[in-house]
């Protein structure tokens, strides 16, 4: 509505004309940003592929390789945030998992990481049993606080607060630092716990953030819930010298809308609350199929 | 960040001052603590008064939410008056106007919570 409501009294003599129109609406108006639970890629440069957690997008992930590289052998690193089933519910719908000569790695933490794959599979939950995946696939267990070299990344964990506990990733390449920390909430009752994070985010170049709720409800209503606000994101970032903050793990309650109002009063909070001779941290808000070049 | 209160009839009227950052919301719930503690034992208002505040972080308003959560299940009103328009918008970005009345300045909070304080206020105004 919005968009035809824009429109009204313009014209459009080209093709050109009509896509820079749909870019100015803001993807709250022109597009969406979706509604896949967790599934990132970070792309190394290598030839293997890593990803952050098997939620929904790892599905349309495992046809964009197929159809880039077709049938031939890929290497997969997984590194699995925690197996809460947002988190592992795309990996029975994750194409190469069923292919001959395919290798998949599933790093974790947690002890429970390889039943809660296999369990999912399960009658009468899905009628393809684990076992029979054509992949070659191995769970290595991770431990936090220590450094590990994998796929051409320094890789480091932190134990973060969550329902059956939830681990944070640090990974960093070539001088560039990415942060994966999701399902993580932050009880603001102490310095030393926030000074913990600082310390893990510390000059990161990108930092992805769980940012389900306002500061007001992740504090109140739903404290103990596990996660975290848009606000202590951008405390964090700031505190750590992070340069981008981009807010993910949207509130599944939120419409389009709702996000690009968060995402606006992100951006404006960060500079209500930027130290004075800093630079600013640039935030923006996950939307399916977004891509970041470091 | 600084700290004073004062007490105007049966309402203690406390104000912080300047930046209530991570530090700062420490000292802001140590200075808190005792008076929250005895206005919700008497269910006595409280009112902030947040005329000087020029900054709130996340953890200053944790403070202000136990603080209000502690006055609410003791019955004893709470408000906050004077929030200066950046210190609004942070209000508003947290949604923290479902967790304490805010009112624009420190007289009217007072009108609200207890005529006799107003009537103190007026009168140490004049």
């Amino acid at each position: 509505m919005a968009a035809l409501r824009g429109a009204a009294g313009r014209t459009f003599a080209t093709d050109g004309e009509l896509e820079t129109y749909v870019d100015s609406l803001g993807l709250a108006v022109s597009g969406t940003f979706g509604g896949h639970s967790p599934c990132v890629e970070i792309v190394t440069g290598g030839s293997d592929f890593v990803l952050c957690d098997l939620g929904t997008g790892v599905r349309p992930f495992g046809q964009s390789v197929i159809a880039r590289h077709g049938g031939a052998p890929q290497t997969f690193h997984v590194f699995m945030s925690h197996v809460h089933w947002d988190h592992i519910m795309g990996f029975p719908f994750f194409a190469p998992a069923y292919r001959p000569g395919n290798r998949i790695r599933i790093y974790g933490a947690h002890a429970e990481l390889e039943t809660a794959l296999r369990r999912q599979q399960e009658p009468p939950s899905f009628p393809v049993d684990f076992s029979a995946l054509g992949a070659t696939i191995e769970f290595m267990r991770l431990e936090p606080d220590r450094d590990y070299e994998i796929a051409g990344l320094n890789v480091r964990l932190m134990l973060q607060r969550h329902a059956g506990d939830s681990y944070g990733y640090r990974f960093t390449a070539a001088h560039k630092t990415v942060i994966y920390t999701t399902d993580s909430e932050h009880t603001l009752t102490d310095l030393t716990e926030s000074q913990r994070f600082v310390d893990f985010f510390r000059d990161a170049d990108l930092v992805v953030f769980d940012a389900m709720y306002s500061l007001a409800d992740s504090i109140s209503v739903k404290a103990d819930w596990g996660h975290s606000s848009n606000l202590v994101g951008v405390e964090l970032c700031q505190m750590a010298g992070a340069r981008h903050l981009c807010l993910f793990h949207h509130e599944p309650v939120h419409g389009d809308e709702t996000i690009a109002r968060v995402l606006a009063e992100t951006q404006r909070y960060e500079e209500l609350a930027r130290p004075d001779q800093t630079r600013p941290l640039r935030v923006s808000a996950a939307y399916d199929g977004m891509e970041i070049v470091l | 960040m600084e700290f004073s209160s004062r007490r105007l009839a049966d309402v203690v009227v406390a104000a912080p001052a300047g930046q209530i950052d991570h530090p700062n919301a420490m000292k802001l719930q140590r200075a808190l603590t005792p008076i929250v503690d005895e206005a919700a034992a008497g269910k006595n208002p409280l009112v902030l008064d947040f005329t000087g505040v020029e900054y709130i972080s996340s953890m200053g308003l944790r403070v202000l939410m136990v603080a209000a959560r502690q006055m609410k299940s003791g019955n004893a009103p709470v408000a906050i008056a004077g929030l200066q328009p950046e210190v609004a918008e942070i209000f508003e970005i947290a949604r923290f106007r479902f967790v304490v009345d805010v009112f624009p300045t420190v007289r009217d909070a007072l009108v609200a919570l207890s005529a006799p304080a107003a009537a103190a206020y007026g009168a140490s105004r004049t």
